[in-house]
């Protein structure tokens, strides 16, 4: 475990989002899906993600129901909204251009007189 | 979109809360048993592996509440937060919490009592059953409503529009029960009354359309309820009782329910009787007769479907039918509808101008208190803009912190409405209780209903809306680190808004003080005025000779008789009667006059309607009406002599052409008699003091009997004494007959009432506009020194002199006075064109009024910076500045 990388502040709703526009989830199949995705390379502490889930339907990204696990559980699914659709969009681009920008800087050599 | 879904969301949380709870625990208790299910999968014991899901998830609590924050649960808890930190607060400066409460409890009562008595006289409906369908029928021209009692039977029988036409009259009767005989108001009103209203008796019976069988057929009473407590104390006996009026048997068949007034507005009848008996009471009341207008009011239910318009448009066709049938008897009026409870227009008018004026001002003083809040609300919020910007600096959302802001100004209006409407309804019940006239039940119908009370709250909460949003820029400017570092106080709040805050405050005190001033001194005038005779030492002596039974020949030997007892009384320098005396009870008789050589005597071709009194020989001396030439009349002016009449110069003006000719000179009455001029007397004011100048004759009683007898006794004596002579000599003369003594002064309380109302209402408004004004100029002025305290310590230790330093300190403020007050003057003068309606010879170009405002507010001014000023020169700068 301990070459996982450290959520920088924000990315969290970012890969909620990101997560959920696959297809409905609840909240522990979200986590499992940000592990699966990000090949375990990202830790997110299982009652950390509540308030981010919260926070994202009181915004109107996400939309809430309850329903059935595949074994059996009664549990709460997840499904991105249309905002929320739009949301991940602009996010995406943001985090691309920002990453890129960032390894374009750190990748930089300097300059040889 | 998304504001109204997360207004919605909020709502909903505040409401679902205990449910959103249960879903959020169950919620995370499934995340449990899906990880746990995961373990177990993996091969951990079902048991083992609850334990591990459990303690992976972490610790609740905290989570908890981060998920109820994140899901916008925190509004009540945050919300109480926000009052506990503003109960704090206020505790904390208890000087600025009790004048901000107070300043807004006395500009919210006053708009409480406005509202209360716009909404008692103008908008609250008359309480009877589907008021809003009822009206009175009004003539057009003079808004009128009187019809004769042949006119109402065609009316009432020939209207396709309501469903039932009723009318009645006001008259005044000694009711004798047995016991002491005493005055009383009562309506005479068509036996269809109670009916056409849709009223059920309280106790007993009510009399219906079928008890009128003709002439006296009738001799029922129904007694309203406030006068079966007061008279009877609720006995259910005293139905059936026989009583007498005006010496009359009268059964009393029922009681009319508690909240049943009658009809008109103001006037509270002890009883109801038939019209068909009206005229055992006044022998003037004679049903038949197309032209004596005697019903005071004409009023149905429209049918369903028809409009106002609709049903004027019936009645004046039926109009014109009657001035065709009845040419000689039938004047064309144009009808319209209104409603009955102010007499139509006639009152509610003037009535509807001033309450709306009223209201105007009171929300200008509600507006002047919120700016005067506001500004103590910056000026605290610049004060506390360390704490602010530490809070900031903290990480406070600076939505919070204005919403803590918001909190103390709602608490703190919340407070001020609740003391002002507290106040007001205290004032409700004394007004309620308040009989001004002692001869005329007067009620005014206060009460703290829900549209008052609705009206009260929302002024509480959009003012403190209003001056709690004084400092939101002020705090969405705030830079914490500029604030935190530099460690100074802060110098926001000087800004031009501040300024033209209380520029305009002073500005809407200013025209209350300018308003209140024109009042009092149009009240002042009216007081002093000319009213064309002289009711300084006179007494009026009120009989009603119908009321004692005396008829036909009876009555002027009577009223000689009494007149000449009167005189005998030491002391009294002169005695008259009158049938109605000007500017006391207001309605006296009108009669159509015609110039000498009209031969066609309908109403259409009469020069003038004129005001007449029916006078005996001595009335210009008692009066102290003066005589400009001719003469005035004597005992042998009598029914067989010729007619002569004393007219006033209006009169001469208008129907004779000039008043320098008069004398000697002969006009025509309706009924065809010459009429002799053999008088001019001085104008006068006769119903109202704002009247226009009316047309007025004086005729001899002996001439034109009448059994209504107001003796005027002119004497310097003391008015008490006098009138138990009086009395004395009136029980010698007749021991039955009611009287009623006052003085003349006392009696012009009724026609003087509204500019008094006025003039008090103005003057407490008045009297709050300069209160705030000084509240406000004082607290700009304090706040200015203690800022700048350092400053002028400085100055006064570089040896600056007294009236520098006092520029300095106060110049702004004084600035400030000034430039309001000159706006607010200016404002105040344009508003008292429509105090004008009301306020007897309210005029704005008066140098006193100037004056006295300007006066007024220099006072008001040099009061309000006096303990700031004394603060600013007793600076010591050497104490000052070792402190900091």
């Amino acid at each position: 475990m301990g070459d996982q990388a450290q959520l920088l502040p924000g990315t969290l709703d970012l890969l909620i989002l990101r997560a959920v526009s696959l297809g409905p989830l609840h909240g522990y199949g979200i986590l499992l899906r940000i592990g699966q995705i990000s090949g375990n390379a990202l830790l997110i502490e299982q009652g950390a993600l509540y308030p981010g889930l919260f926070r994202l339907v009181r915004q109107g990204l996400l939309k809430a129901t309850w329903g059935t696990s595949e074994n059996n559980r009664r549990a709460k699914f997840y499904e991105l909204t249309a905002a929320g659709r739009k949301r991940l969009r602009e996010e995406t681009d943001n985090w691309n251009r920002l990453a890129t920008a960032i390894g374009l800087a750190l990748g930089a050599q300097p300059e040889e007189s | 979109m998304r504001l109204l879904d997360s207004i919605r969301f909020r709502i909903a949380v505040l409401f679902q809360r205990s449910q959103m709870n249960a879903e959020m625990e169950e919620e995370l208790r499934s995340h449990i048993q899906l990880r746990a299910d995961d373990l177990e999968r993996s091969g951990v014991p079902r048991a083992e592996a609850e334990r591990r899901a459990r303690m992976e998830f972490g610790p609740g609590l905290r989570l908890r509440e981060e998920c109820q924050d994140a899901a916008g649960g925190t509004f009540v808890e945050s919300l109480s937060q926000d009052l506990r930190f503003t109960l704090r607060m206020l505790r904390k400066s208890p000087g600025f919490t009790c004048v901000a409460v107070i300043t807004l409890a006395l500009a919210i009562g006053a708009n409480a009592v406005v509202f209360a008595a716009l909404n008692a006289v103008v908008l609250r409906p008359l309480d009877v059953p589907r008021a809003e369908s009822l009206y009175s029928i009004h003539r057009v021209n003079d808004n009128g409503a009187s019809l004769s009692y042949p006119n109402y039977i065609d009316f009432r029988d020939r209207n396709r529009s309501f469903e039932d036409l009723a009318a009645y009259d006001i008259l005044t009767a000694g009711l004798d029960t047995g016991r002491n005989p005493s005055r009383v108001w009562l309506l005479a009103v068509t036996g269809n009354y109670f009916d056409a209203l849709g009223i059920q008796p309280h106790i007993g019976r009510f009399f219906h359309s079928s008890d009128e069988r003709g002439q006296n057929s009738a001799p029922y009473i129904v007694l309203s309820h406030a006068f079966w407590r007061s008279r009877f104390q609720e006995d259910p006996g005293v139905v059936g009782r026989v009583v007498q009026v005006n010496k009359h048997p009268f059964t009393i068949i029922g009681v009319a329910p508690p909240g049943f007034r009658g009809t008109i507005l103001f006037l509270n009848p002890d009883f109801f009787l038939p019209l068909v008996n009206a005229a055992q009471i006044d022998s003037s009341k004679v049903l038949t007769g197309r032209s004596k207008r005697f019903l005071f009011m004409t009023m149905g239910h429209l049918k369903h479907g028809v409009s106002p318009e609709q049903a004027a448009a019936d009645l004046n066709s039926i109009s014109a039918h009657l001035e065709k049938t009845y040419p000689g008897d039938f004047q064309h009026i144009t009808m319209t509808l209104a409603r009955p409870s102010l007499y139509g227009d006639f009152l509610g008018r003037p009535a509807k101008a001033f309450l709306t004026a009223l209201m105007l001002l009171s929300g200008l003083i509600l507006l002047a208190a919120c700016a005067n809040l506001g500004n103590l609300f910056a000026a605290r919020a610049a004060d506390r803009s360390r704490e602010v910007a530490l809070r900031l600096a903290l990480g406070a959302g600076r939505i919070r912190i204005l919403r803590q802001l918001f909190t103390e100004a709602i608490l703190i209006s919340i407070a001020g409405g609740a003391l002002g409407f507290w106040g007001s309804a205290m004032l409700f019940g004394w007004v309620r209780a308040w009989q001004p006239f002692p001869q005329f039940p007067i009620f005014l119908p206060l009460h703290a209903d829900a549209n008052v009370v609705g009206v009260a709250l929302f002024l509480t909460l959009a003012s403190g809306l209003l001056f709690g949003a004084v400092p939101v820029a002020q705090v969405l400017r705030t830079d914490p680190y500029e604030i935190v570092k530099s460690g100074s106080r802060s110098t926001l709040g000087r800004g031009v808004a501040r300024d033209f805050l209380v520029v305009a405050q002073i500005a809407i005190c200013a025209v209350l003080v300018t308003s209140s001033l024109v009042a009092v001194r149009g009240l002042l005038r009216s007081m002093y005025g000319d009213f064309g005779f002289e009711p300084k030492n006179a007494l009026l002596v009120g009989t009603v000779l119908d009321m004692a039974g005396y008829r036909g020949d009876a009555v002027p030997a009577m009223q000689k008789r009494m007149i000449e007892a009167m005189e005998t009384i030491p002391g009294v320098s002169a005695v008259g009667a009158v049938d109605w005396p000007a500017l006391a009870n207001g309605d006296f008789s009108a009669s159509l006059v015609f110039t000498d050589d009209t031969t066609d005597l309908r109403p259409r071709n009469a020069v003038a309607t004129v005001a007449t009194l029916k006078i005996a020989p001595d009335y210009f001396s008692a009066a102290g009406t003066a005589l400009l030439a001719g003469r005035g009349f004597t005992w042998h002016d009598s029914k067989e002599a010729p007619r002569v009449a004393v007219i006033t110069q209006e009169f001469a003006r208008r129907v004779l052409g000039s008043a320098t000719s008069a004398v000697g000179r002969h006009f025509k009455t309706r009924e065809g008699e010459r009429i002799e001029v053999v008088g001019l007397a001085e104008d006068g004011k006769f119903q109202n003091l704002t009247e226009d100048l009316r047309p007025a004759m004086f005729v001899p009683l002996l001439q034109w009997p009448s059994g209504e007898t107001w003796l005027v006794v002119r004497s310097k004596r003391d008015p008490q004494q006098l009138s138990a002579a009086i009395k004395d000599k009136l029980r010698g003369l007749d021991s039955g007959l009611p009287s009623f003594i006052q003085t003349y002064d006392e009696a012009m309380n009724l026609p003087l009432f509204p500019s008094r109302v006025a003039t008090v209402s103005l003057g407490v408004l008045g009297m709050m506009g300069a209160m705030l004004s000084m509240t406000g100029i004082f607290g700009l002025a304090a706040y200015s020194v203690s800022r700048r305290l350092r400053e002028l310590g400085i100055r006064i230790a570089l040896g600056a002199q007294q009236r520098e330093v006092l520029r300095a300190a106060l110049g702004r403020a004084v600035k400030l006075l000034a430039w309001g007050s000159a706006a607010g003057l200016l404002l105040g003068l344009l508003a008292t064109r429509v105090l004008a309606f009301i306020v007897y010879q309210a005029t704005p170009r008066d140098p006193l009024v100037l004056a006295g405002v300007v006066l007024a507010m220099s006072l008001l001014g040099l009061i309000a910076t006096w303990i700031p000023a004394q603060r600013a020169l007793s600076i010591d700068p050497l104490i000052l500045l070792r402190d900091e």
